[in-house]
Order: C-alpha cells, then structure tokens, then sequence
C-alpha cells in the first residue's frame, strides 16, 4: 500500500493569467479518495478563459482527501451527461467518484456570462449525489469552478468547502536597495492576487472582517505604528488608532462591532478592545508583563491573549471584562499567537520544541499537544473557515514562504512565492 | 572614540548588559543638560511571533529610557519606537545574526 502520496501540481493554468503563489503538494492522506474531473463541455463558441476543470482537480487536490485522476488516465468516452456515464469503464480505471459538467454561455437578457451543470456520480452504487446548476457574470468562471469545489468536497467529506475563499498577507521585498511592503490578497489557490496597500514603511497583522469586505492592518507609514481597517473593494480606509507606543495586533470580533488590539499608551502592552461605532476604548489587562496578540473566542464572549506574566510566553483566556482569566498552555516554553479552531475545539499556536519553533495544535479536551510542522521558525498559523486547513508561514532559506497543513497533520502544502519575502497569512470567513 | 549607536540584548530579554553600559553612559553625557532629542528604536530577532516581538522590542527600548532617566537624560527628550522583527540589521537566519538583531538602535 502507498504510504505516501506525493504529487506536484503547478498552478499555471493560462499563459495570461500566472497565480503568484506556486502551489505544491509535498505529502497528501494515506488513502486518498479516487475522484475523476471529467473535462467539462463548453457548449460556446472558441475556448474558454480559464480551465474550470483544471481549477477543480487543483482544488481537489490541494485538500490533500482526494487522488485525481489526469485526463490521459481516463476512459476513452468522457460524458458530461449523466445518461453516458459507463459506469463499468469507470469502475475498470479504479475510480470510485466523477464529476462531470458542462457550461453554456449565458443569455444577455439574463446577465451574461455563463451557466453551468455539475453532477457527482458515486461509480460503485451508480448514483447522483449531487446536482447542481450555477450561473455568473463573464469575470466569476473561476469562482464558478471554485463553487463546484465547494460543493463537491462537502457531499464527500461532510465539512463545508473552503475554495471560494481569500486569503491575506504581506510581502516585503528590497526595491533599489529600499524596503518595500505590500499588503496582498489572493485567493486561496494564489490566484487573482491584487495589492491592497503598499509602503516603504513595514506592514504588518492584517486581520479580515467576519463579512470578508474588510481587512485591519498595522501600518508604519507614519512613521510609527497606526490601526487602519480598509474596504477591499473601494480601498477606502480609517485610522483607528495612532496611540504614543504599540498600535499592535487587531482581531476583529465575530459580531464585527469590535477590534481587539494592543496599545502600550499606559505604559505596558495591554489588551483593548475598540467598539467600532463610538471608537471608545475598554481595558482589558492591567499587568506590567508583556500581553498580546489577542484573538476571539469563537462565541464572541472572551479573548485568548500571550502574555510573559509567567515568566515566558503562553496563552491565557478571558472574558471581554478581563475576568475569568485562565491560562491555556502548560507544555514548553513558548506557546504564542494562539487561534482557537472554528469548532471551539483546538487550539492552534506557535509553539518551542526543542528551540525550534513549529505550528501545534493542543485538544482542549484532554490538554495533549500535536505538533503539526517539521520545519524551524514556523509562525502566524491562521485557519480555514471550515477548520480542516491551517496555513502558516515558515522559513525557506533567508525567504519566507507560506505553507499550509491539514489539522490533522496528514496534508502539507507549500506556497512559495516567485519572489520576496511572504509572511502572516490570514485566512478569509466564508464568502 | 565612539562607542557606538547600538546595544544589544539576550534572547526574549530587555536587561541591559553590562557590555552595553559604555554605549549608554557616551549617549547620555552628550545629551544631558540640553536639549537634544534621540529617537530609540527597540529590535527583536526573527524567533518567535511578531507582535510578541513588538511588545519585546519597545521593553527593550524603554528599558534603555529608564537607564537614560538614570543617567540624568531628560524623558523628554527620547522617543521610543519599536520594529519588532521587521528591519533585521542582519538577514540571516543564525545565532549571528539574532544576536546582531536583538538590539536597540539610538538615533
């Protein structure tokens, strides 16, 4: 039996659109589930922009469940109707799903764009588990693939898809021996990256709006460290705060009345929390240690924070009046920068193991700590909506690159980038 | 001769050293009983996360005021900023260059 699936997957799909991030799939799950992506029939004229089907295969891929199965390794008779499905062929190649589909131009009188028809079949019982149509304007044909993703992953696994979502960061590179930061956001296959933000002035900590429509920021722009939130779409931005000291680490709430954050205008770096609409400012520590990167609970009721009042770092809880405090993390000596996963049931952190800092995830239920990553100065693990996927950013040489892993460590993917510096992924909520 | 613009600091650490204390003695005589003004920028090396960094190296560069304060300079007349891991003196990614980056910059 295989141990390991090892595979390689480059994202190009179209000489004109090239995806800045290089997506690759270093170590998928022992028994990956063997799925088909039958080329989809485009019933219009010409070729279409993107390939919808190679979107797909790369997405179902990338997730590390499934095996899929290259257009040369299928049966001669690619249907795209489910009455020409031959199940038998299929079942001869060894395939245990297919998807197959077609898209059709859209009527102008409709909108436009494109309408397409998905349908996943299951070989050994020979039956429908999905269909489903879906239509867009002429730009969304990836969005399109990336909704048959969706779709496709959440009948097989039971966790819903998280291809249809973005992901944040920043870049810094040198420009004629000059720094040069740039806040990016891309989808979460790399593609369709586009600037936010950028300055020869560090920028760092972006953090998503629950609604996807904004991110905050720290940015140095001033000179010295300011909270901005900005409106993707528009660009159109707010300084939040531009306090004497630390303006560090916003997280904005569930709810998205609030952002957390770390102001040192008191003296020591202590937790706030920001109501939105009146900019009024709560306290939420009053201790001389070190406290920060606060981040939600997932019901929107308390705040997990670092803080070195122990003596070094580890990570406490709270309730948003700063009562209740609790710590969280007992094993080694640094644990920092914790998420508490969707579900309310893991925790994910940065954690020191030996002097080499990894991405770990600790139960809360029985306390155990699961080291997810194998390299040296992992850091900034955010995860997918869904909690199935962590991306993080790591070290390859001097360059920072990003790389994602499965929660439960079995899947591992690295995103390098063409060139920089690439660090603090944030993952987006559902879209 | 100078001794420099630069201090240096242990891992997770913002004491000052005692290899540091000539560096920090030169600053304040020049700046006692006047009215210059310095900025103090505070740097952590590229272990560990970043905004824990950020609180680590404005300790550091507070903790240079107060020895500053110690010796007669002026509150005033120091600005403290903190980069974090951002601006590596070094890039590299060894002992060396953490320790050439754990740092407080006076300027």
């Amino acid at each position: 039996m295989k141990k390991l699936a090892c595979f390689v997957l480059l994202l190009m799909f179209s000489p004109l659109l090239r995806a800045e991030l290089v997506i690759e799939i270093t170590r998928g799950v022992d028994n990956p589930t063997s799925i088909a992506i039958v080329p989809f029939y485009w019933s219009g004229s010409g070729y279409l922009p993107e390939d919808v089907t190679g979107i797909i295969t790369a997405d179902l891929d990338r997730s590390g469940q499934f095996k899929t199965l290259g257009e040369g390794d299928m049966p001669l008779s690619l249907p795209y109707k489910e009455d020409d499905i031959v199940y038998s062929d299929w079942r001869r190649y060894g395939v245990e799903y297919i998807v197959i589909g077609k898209i059709e131009p859209r009527p102008e009188a409709e909108g436009g764009g494109y309408r397409a028809y998905f349908g996943l079949y299951d070989i050994h019982s020979q039956q429908a588990l999905l269909k489903k149509q879906v239509a867009g304007s002429s730009d969304t044909l990836r969005n399109l693939a990336h909704y048959v993703s969706d779709h496709v992953y959440e009948v097989l696994t039971g966790y819903r898809g998280h291809f249809s979502t973005r992901v944040v960061y920043v870049k810094a590179s040198r420009v004629n021996g000059e720094d040069y930061y740039q806040l990016l956001v891309a989808d979460q296959d790399g593609a369709r990256e586009q600037e936010l933000l950028n300055s020869s002035e560090p920028i760092l900590s972006p953090t998503w709006s629950p609604n996807g429509k904004e991110v905050a920021y720290v940015s140095f722009e001033s000179t010295r460290p300011a909270i901005y939130r900005q409106v993707l779409l528009t660009g159109k931005r707010q300084k939040l705060t531009g306090f004497p000291g630390l303006n560090s680490a916003p997280s904005w709430s569930p709810d998205g009345t609030k952002m957390a954050m770390v102001l040192s205008k008191d003296g020591d770096p202590e937790i706030y929390v920001m109501d939105l609409e009146s900019g009024e400012l709560t306290r939420l520590t009053r201790h001389f240690a070190i406290d920060t990167e606060p981040s939600w609970t997932p019901d929107g009721k308390g705040v997990i924070f670092t803080s070195n009042r122990g003596g070094r770092p580890q990570i406490y809880r709270m309730a948003l009046d700063g009562s209740d405090l609790k710590r969280l993390t007992f094993e080694g000596d640094y644990n920092a920068r914790g998420r508490i996963t969707p579900d309310g049931k893991h925790l994910v952190m940065v954690h020191r193991r030996n002097g080499v800092f990894h991405i770990a995830v600790q139960d809360f239920l029985t306390g155990q700590i699961h080291v997810l990553t194998t390299t040296d100065l992992d850091e900034s693990p955010t995860l997918a909506p869904n909690g199935r996927m962590l991306m993080y950013a790591t070290k390859e040489g001097n360059r920072g690159i990003l790389a994602a892993v499965s929660i439960d460590g079995g899947v591992k993917v690295r995103l390098p980038s063409q060139n920089g510096d690439v660090r603090e992924p944030v993952w987006s909520p559902f879209q | 001769m100078s001794a420099g613009n630069v201090v240096y600091f242990d891992f997770d650490q913002a004491e000052i050293r005692p290899d540091a204390q000539k560096v920090l003695a030169e600053h304040a005589a020049r700046l006692k009983g006047t009215d210059k003004k310095v900025r103090l920028e505070g740097h952590a090396d590229e272990r560990g996360t970043r905004e824990y960094n950020m609180a680590l190296g404005e300790r550091r560069a507070k903790a240079v005021r107060d020895y500053m304060i110690f010796l007669g300079v002026k509150n005033a007349q120091m600005e403290v900023i903190s980069y974090g891991e951002e601006r590596p003196a070094n890039v590299g990614s060894n002992p060396d260059a953490w320790a050439e980056n754990r740092r407080v910059v006076i300027k």
